[in-house]
């Protein structure tokens, strides 16, 4: 399959997944908003949703099987695409099954609620494809006010609101920064095309280019805040905390990869020849984030904020590869997301069958002695996070993620090896926090008072076993997915650059 | 023996087999239904754990001693050999072999595993399952670093043994249990991450054309090209990883803590085992990968200077415990000084000694530990000034904690004797002064257990509580029975032992001697 991008049919053809996803979306938001408002309704179109994230998954997957191609165009049609499209389906998955569960019991009655998550995630996988900046931004834009709808959905609590207005109004802030650093690097450059964008930094020599250095600021500063890297990751424990629980995982997981990818393709493609003027930028503010993220985590003691500050360290991690910005690069960063979404899933569905209603109950102590009532729920929480550790064996996949990363920053043309040390360093911080978590449930004893967590939903049990299993069986056989990784790299511009210059 | 072994193959299929029947027994434990009647199904009503954890070892220990015959004790090469394809994109192998530092260190660990399971047999309590499964599992990942041949399936092994100790500790542990394990799990992994970040240099260092690595030890000891700069860097986080496992001064302080809360098998284990894996990574990682570096007379002179230091310290350190778990803790600190004083001397002796060491360590401090566990189960207390006079009550007892400590002070015609011996014997050859100074350790060590039997068996039965002590019951006697017999025949005659240690050693020492491995080139000494 080899797409034509300048002819219409193709470049339809060339969105065939996405079109089915944002379409199937529409008949369900019409499916949905017919009906009357009860748990039953929602629970069906739950259902559905997921049944259209499983056959997008297919269709994901046959384009991928076909090797699908396509020359310079405003998407992309390459494995890098279809591997993060589908690591974006499997957190909706994960999400909808958890809210299947959540939002009875938070009274949370709108089947819509499903939908937007559909919506969001047909914004990631634009995201994903978008080889021009103008996509990139409107990609970002459906992605984000779905989310901001999400984060309230529950109105009826303080907390959510309160997130809501918080991220919404960064979130508007931070796609302000994004925005004007859009129209900075076209006004230097005259292009929104990737390649287009190199082809003329190249040809005109632009890499001093003052213009186009504070459009590439602002534009990192709008993804700084989108993947939540610090010195722009205020809102996210905020956020976190306040949003119901299977949109925080969907948060941390989902939205945060598809900024990610969209980042990392940017800066490959677009910014190639910048190298030297970026590096010493991201390299800074991924060893920030890293210490930022995993000092504060040390002090939580809401497992919600926890994890938010974890997802933090994370971000840090995953600038990492992005630093390293080689083809090794992109396939260990893939990898990482993988497993970084797994593990995260999986943690946030062991706080959802945990939680009562409410969600009152989210200091990390409320799990004392969980592995004397709820043995199988405790060690799955254990694997998840030692998993977010990057320990082997027992953190499945999670060690060979952290491996792959500092494999491809050792491997750079210039070896990153001071990154590395940083990296593993702050990983050991991490210990501090992902132990703590397990040393409650494993050391502490179950207080007399505190009562027995009802029984496991199915749904929600369901996303914690699926995901500790596959961490751990692939964590033991980690070949399948590692060569998945290594040709999930964005595919070469066939025809680029074609410079069609405007001036 | 050796026919009837090469007729089942036996060579072929030891190695998976000893790493996987572990893993077989935790999962069956882990697969048995509680009864009913025992709550959570998770007490000792239940008797079925234990039995099975302890059945597993010894089968286990039955399987591992066919390499004692099936060993070629003429050979320095890899012997049993496994390699398999694990992660062929990464260019990880599941390579396995045994040579004979490793043989001897699997012949430990499968013959204390077992004892350990009976010394828990009364005094683990709750969640028995998961404590079994856990020993279990753990034995794995130490059998896997012994036998491991690739850099990464290592690493991976040796991370794997901190979960179940973690949990050991911290969940059967004593009072500071919670603290002591996460001690425990920090102090070991901050070094094994900066580790890790050698390996995986070396291995990139190592990759072929396509860019793949090679983590195949075999292969890095041939390879060349690594900077005396790089080498340094690479030895010193090899050796800092290792260095804190043994533990060497100053980064012993987490051994304390770990010994003196964990359970009774953990601090079996602990020390009879898991230290060793320190001295075992310098005997087969960092000295003959960097010998350039490890050889630097200012590298080798600290080390040798921080090991006189720890046997030293230890032994003055343990001689004013008022607890007796936490004076054997630091008498361990004492003893593994002399293995790496032993490893760092470096003559045939010195490193033969070591090694006999380390195995007597396992057996005798392992005896101690069991033997205060035994004692601790009848009047929970590891006070010496809780006990005394009660050799009157508990007459095997006293007979064996006599002997062991014996044994421990490295009394000649026990096994104690013999290592501390050679490497004293050995070292004097290269380092006369420092190895004159660790002479004091072995006085140190008479005087801190002697003095201690003496208050808590002798002097005079002044506590009424005393009076009424057990002694040792059948099942106690039957596991301190092989250990008894293992420090006899060591102490007696421990000549087939170090026979099959012996072309191990010799290539070792020739190795680094001659810096064969061009890997790290003796750095251009500065002045």
């Amino acid at each position: 399959m080899n797409f034509d991008l300048t002819r219409p049919g193709d470049l339809a053809a060339a969105l065939g997944p996405d079109l089915l996803l944002m379409g199937g979306a529409m008949l369900l938001l019409l499916w949905s908003a017919w009906r009357p408002e009860t748990d039953a309704n929602q629970r069906q179109v739950g259902i559905a949703s997921i049944a259209l994230c499983v056959v997008v998954m297919i269709a994901v997957g046959y384009y991928g099987f076909r090797g699908a191609t396509s020359g310079n165009g405003v998407i992309a049609v390459d494995n890098f695409r279809w591997v993060a499209d589908e690591i974006f389906l499997i957190a909706t998955i994960g999400t909808i099954a958890m809210s299947l569960d959540y939002n009875p019991r938070e009274g949370i009655l709108a089947g819509e609620s499903h939908v937007l998550l559909l919506l969001a995630t047909s914004g990631m996988m634009i995201l994903a494809a978008a080889r021009d900046l103008i996509i990139v931004f409107l990609g970002i834009e459906l992605m984000s006010v779905a989310i901001y709808v999400l984060v309230g959905i529950n109105r009826r609590r303080e907390r959510s609101a309160e997130g809501a207005i918080k991220y919404f109004l960064l979130g508007a802030f931070s796609t302000a920064f994004l925005l004007y650093g859009i129209a900075l690097v076209y006004g230097a450059t005259g292009e929104t095309n990737f390649a287009a964008i190199a082809a003329n930094i190249e040809r005109l020599n632009l890499a001093t280019s003052g213009l186009l250095l504070v459009g590439l600021a602002l534009v990192v500063v709008g993804f700084g805040f989108k993947v939540a890297a610090a010195p722009f990751h205020m809102w996210a424990p905020d956020v976190y905390e306040g949003a119901p629980t299977p949109i925080t995982a969907y948060m941390a997981a989902a939205v945060k990869a598809a900024a990610f990818a969209s980042f990392f393709r940017l800066w490959l493609e677009g910014f190639p020849q910048l190298i030297a003027t970026w590096h010493d930028p991201l390299w800074w503010l991924a060893v920030v984030t890293m210490v930022v993220g995993n000092l504060i985590a040390l002090a939580q003691r809401n497992i919600k904020r926890l994890l938010a500050y974890s997802s933090i360290a994370h971000a840090g991690y995953i600038l990492v590869a992005i630093v390293v910005g080689t083809a090794l690069g992109s396939s260990a960063f893939m990898f990482y997301l993988f497993a970084y979404t797994l593990a995260t899933l999986g943690a946030f569905a062991v706080i959802v069958a945990m939680g009562a209603a409410g969600e009152d109950k989210m200091g990390v102590e409320e799990y004392s002695g969980l592995f004397s009532i709820r043995p199988g729920m405790a060690v799955a929480m254990a694997v998840f996070m030692l998993a977010l550790l990057g320990f082997p064996i027992f953190g499945g996949i999670g060690f060979f993620a952290k491996w792959y990363v500092l494999q491809a920053a050792l491997q750079a043309p210039a070896p990153q090896t001071r990154l590395a040390v940083i990296l593993v360093l702050t990983s050991l911080l991490s210990a501090g926090y992902y132990l703590y978590v397990v040393m409650v449930m494993f050391m502490k004893p179950r207080a007399s008072t505190a009562v027995v967590p009802s029984r496991t939903p199915r749904w929600t049990g369901a996303v914690v076993w699926a995901s500790a299993a596959i961490i751990l069986v692939f964590g033991l056989f980690p070949d399948v997915l590692v060569s998945f990784a290594k040709r999930s790299t964005p595919g070469v511009v066939r025809g680029a650059p074609a410079v069609v210059t405007k001036r | 023996m050796t026919t009837f072994l090469n007729s089942i193959g036996y060579n072929d299929w030891v190695l998976p087999a000893l790493l996987l029947l572990p893993l077989v027994g935790a999962a069956v434990i882990l697969a048995i239904r509680p009864r009913a009647a025992a709550g959570h199904g998770d007490t000792l009503e239940d008797g079925r754990p234990r039995q099975i954890a302890f059945y597993s070892f010894l089968l286990e220990f039955i399987v591992s001693l066919g390499l004692w015959w099936s060993f070629d004790p003429a050979s320095a090469g890899w012997q049993a050999t496994i390699d398999l394809p694990w992660i062929p994109t990464w260019g990880v192998r599941f390579t396995l072999g045994v040579d004979g530092i490793a043989l001897m260190m699997l012949l430990l660990t499968t013959f204390i595993m077992p004892l350990t399971v009976l010394g828990s047999w009364t005094s683990v309590r709750t969640r028995v399952r998961s404590y079994y499964a856990l020993l279990l599992i753990l034995t794995t990942g130490m059998l896997g670093v012994f036998v491991a041949r690739d850099l990464f399936l290592f690493y991976v092994m040796w991370e794997v043994m901190l979960v179940p100790m973690y949990f050991i500790i911290g969940i059967w542990g004593g009072e500071r249990r919670i603290y002591a394990s996460l001690k425990f799990f920090i102090y070991t992994m901050l070094p094994s991450l900066l580790m890790l970040v050698a390996i995986i240099y070396l291995g990139l260092h190592a990759r072929d054309t396509t860019g793949t690595p090679n983590f195949s030890y075999d292969n890095l000891l041939t390879m060349s090209g690594v900077t005396p700069k790089a080498a340094l860097w690479l030895f010193g986080a090899f050796a800092f990883a290792f260095a804190v496992k043994v533990p060497m001064f100053p980064f012993h302080t987490w051994l304390p803590d770990a010994h003196v809360e964990a359970p009774t098998a953990g601090s079996v284990i602990l020390a009879g085992i898991m230290l060793k894996m320190g001295t075992f990574g310098f005997l087969r990682f960092a000295l003959p990968l960097f010998p350039g570096a490890a050889m630097h007379p200012t590298v080798r002179t600290l080390i040798l200077v921080l090991a006189v230091i720890g046997i030293v310290y230890g032994a003055l350190v343990a001689m004013v415990q008022p607890d007796f778990k936490k004076l054997v803790a630091y008498s361990s600190v004492s003893h593994l000084g002399f293995v790496m004083l032993g490893i760092f001397a470096l003559t045939l002796q010195s490193v033969q000694g070591a090694m006999m060491v380390m195995i007597n360590h396992g057996i005798s401090t392992g005896a101690l530990f069991l033997l205060v566990g035994m004692i601790y189960e009848r009047k929970h207390s590891r006070m010496i000034d809780s006990y005394g006079g009660i050799a009157r009550v508990v007459p095997m007892f006293a007979a064996i904690l006599t002997f062991v400590s014996l044994s421990s002070i490295g009394l000649p015609g026990t096994n104690g004797f013999v290592g501390e011996f050679l490497v004293l014997v050995g070292s004097f050859r290269t380092y006369p002064l420092l190895s004159t100074i660790a002479t004091t350790g072995v006085i140190f060590a008479a005087a801190y257990l002697l003095w201690a039997i003496q208050r808590i068996l002798f002097n005079s039965l002044d506590k009424k509580e005393n009076a009424h002590i057990p002694d040792l019951n059948r099942r106690e006697l039957a596991l301190l029975a092989p250990l008894v017999a293992a420090i006899i025949w060591l102490g007696i005659y421990p000549q087939p032992v170090l026979r099959r240690m012996e072309a191990t050693s010799k290539a070792l020492v020739n190795r680094v001697e001659a810096r064969q491995s061009p890997l790290a080139p003796l750095p251009v000494a500065t002045r």
